[in-house]
């Protein structure tokens, strides 16, 4: 396992005009619900710790509400929390003073939003520069590095247009360039595709993984969409009235989920996709059957036996087969 | 109740004052202003000399400008300005140019300013509305007494009295369009990192444009309509001939330079809406770039 990139320890955010003294209140064991109709009070997050990875996609899911937007943005501090700590790199951001805080917002965390956030009366080239120029890169250099992000997005032709003049899957595109740009190694995403249409969306997804496997950035990905998490997450963490019901990797939450919030979540999901043969049991090495990684997935696996045209695989993992899987179980497993 | 013996009180007239103290505290603002106008109006008056300055060098700029060029750069206004000089308006006109030019630029070298910070801190704002209520809705006629006291009649207490009548709606919009900035914009500003210069100059005043340049529209639309109340305190230009046609029932003179006004207004308007729209390219969608 990797080093832990951004930790955040008993972070609470109540919004409302006293929200400090609200805070006793909620650790002393009151709801939300209470906080609200007694208090006046919303509870934003409520007592959140979370380890995110060096170099991996932590995804952080929940429904509208969930808090997950008010998370992400106490990562850059654009919301201040009411208690905790939040640790990049060892550092507590929350602790920065003004100009420490613009200068971490300009180097080491950028963001994609799910508006775009693009300056509308700046053409591409000029926006996916804006991070560049804040920093005080000259025009030049700036301009050349904008550029090579703008190709590697799939915007080359398109450095003169205006934002409005593009589609939403393009302008998205302008704001990934644009985050990249700063060649922070945080890059915070949120509900970044969740604008997109769903043809769009899965294109975007492919760009990212794509990007990921070469830049190794430690990403925050808000997502309402479980497919979504699925595919493109590390980790996922899942977010309700603010606070973490789970947190794992995919196959964990499908195979465990912590509860019926999560169940719930999980019961349309395409399993063949999630689970992977290495999370199954496996009987005796059966001969004359295909070998298989064991970091398949089922779906895949079925693809491959079909090829074979055989019932049972035989399961390889770090170099040695451990074992046989036969068809039957897969499908119970994912039944 | 209260010791007062209600069928005596006259409910037609609400009690006042006695006529003698009325009009001795008249007076006695009357003398006092009277008094410091004395005292301090002659620094007042060199405090303000370089505005007629700027004013007199604007207007002989404008009267010695070559009439062929003055049509060359307002191009649709050549028939309206042919027929102002054909009617013999042209030097009331050339007048009128230079205060309402004068005065416009002034309001937004204030104006913009004062704008900005009204919409970076609510209490400036709180405690600026009610002035700016103040200037509008006063009548021109009140406040022109006490410029009239300080500064005498002339040119350059008339451009004050048209600066406070026309600087609230650029101040207000200024403030406005700031205001209104997209906050998704503004937040990813702020997430890049940008300081509050930054932020000010390349998102909130760019994407304010807009409403800024209404503003500036409709300064100039109400120095304009100030040119005649400021031709009673002695300011030159086409409200002068208005006034006396006012006065003595001279219906052509008075619609000859009344339509002179309209005319500027119409070119003022077109040129500086042309302008704000020429800044806001990005708007169109479509192709055009």
């Amino acid at each position: 396992m990797t080093d832990v990139k951004i930790k955040i320890q008993g972070l609470y955010k109540i919004f409302g005009n006293s929200p400090i003294a609200q805070l006793e209140k909620i650790q002393g064991g009151i709801t939300k619900q209470q906080l609200l109709e007694n208090h006046n009070h919303v509870l934003g997050l409520d007592n959140i710790s979370l380890d995110m990875y060096d170099q991996k996609i932590q995804v952080i899911m929940g429904l509208s509400g969930s808090g997950k937007s008010t998370l992400i943005r106490h990562i850059n501090r654009l919301i201040e929390p009411t208690a905790g700590k939040l640790l990049v790199d060892g550092e507590d951001v929350l602790t920065f003073p003004p100009e420490k805080l613009r200068e971490f917002r300009r180097k080491r965390a950028s963001m994609v939003f799910q508006k775009f956030g693009l300056l509308p009366h700046k053409t591409v080239i000029e926006n996916a520069m804006y991070g560049l120029l804040i920093q005080g890169t000259d025009e030049k250099d700036a301009q050349s590095h904008a550029q090579r992000w703008l190709d590697r997005v799939g915007l080359t032709g398109f450095e003169n247009k205006y934002p409005a003049q593009l589609s939403g899957g393009m302008q998205q595109r302008v704001g990934l360039a644009r985050a990249l740009a700063t060649d922070a190694d945080i890059l915070l995403m949120d509900e970044a595709f969740s604008a997109l249409d769903p043809l769009i969306r899965t294109d975007m997804q492919n760009v990212l993984l794509e990007l990921q496997n070469e830049l190794n950035k430690t990403i925050v990905f808000i997502t309402h969409d479980l497919d979504e998490a699925l595919k493109i997450g590390d980790s996922i963490a899942i977010l309700r009235d603010g606070a973490l019901v789970q947190c794992g990797d995919a196959q964990e939450i499908i195979l465990s989920p912590a509860d019926d919030y999560v169940k719930d979540f999980i019961k349309d999901i395409n399993r063949a996709k999630v689970i992977r043969l290495s999370s199954l049991d496996t009987e005796e090495v059966y001969a004359d059957a295909p070998v298989l990684p064991a970091a398949l997935t089922i779906e895949d696996a079925f693809k491959e036996l079909t090829k074979h045209g055989s019932n049972v695989a035989n399961i390889q993992l770090e170099g040695t087969v451990q074992g046989s899987i036969s068809i039957q179980n897969m499908v119970r497993a994912i039944a | 109740m209260f010791g007062i013996d209600w069928t005596k009180v006259d409910w037609q007239q609400p009690p006042v004052l006695a006529r003698q103290e009325l009009r001795d505290l008249k007076k006695g603002i009357d003398g006092s202003f009277r008094e410091f106008s004395r005292t301090n109006g002659e620094w007042l008056e060199a405090l303000f000399e370089p505005l007629l300055f700027f004013l007199k060098w604007f207007q002989d700029l404008l009267i010695a400008t070559p009439w062929p060029l003055m049509l060359a750069m307002v191009l649709g206004a050549v028939t309206a300005f042919l027929f102002i000089g054909y009617l013999d308006m042209w030097e009331d006109t050339m007048a009128t140019l230079a205060i309402v030019s004068i005065a416009t630029a002034l309001c937004i070298l204030i104006g913009i300013p004062i704008g900005i910070l009204m919409a970076r801190n609510s209490k400036v704002e709180k405690s600026i509305l009610p002035i700016l209520d103040i200037m509008q809705t006063i009548p021109s006629f009140v406040y022109l007494i006490p410029v009239v006291m300080l500064l005498g009649i002339g040119k350059v207490p008339g451009l004050i009295a048209v600066m406070i009548y026309a600087m609230p709606p650029i101040v207000r919009l200024t403030n406005l369009g700031i205001r209104l900035v997209d906050k998704d914009t503004l937040e990813a500003a702020d997430a890049f990192g940008a300081d509050p210069q930054q932020k000010l100059f390349e998102v909130q005043i760019p994407l304010a444009l807009p409403n800024i340049f209404a503003g500036v529209n409709q300064t100039i639309m109400m120095a304009l309509s100030m040119v005649v109340i400021a031709a009673m305190i002695g300011v030159p230009g086409l409200g002068v001939p208005v006034l006396r046609a006012v006065s003595n029932q001279y219906l052509a003179l008075g619609l000859m330079n009344g339509l002179a006004i309209v005319a500027i207004a119409i070119i003022f308007d077109r040129v500086s809406q042309s302008y704000g729209n020429r800044l806001q390219k990005h708007r169109g969608g479509g192709t055009n770039d």
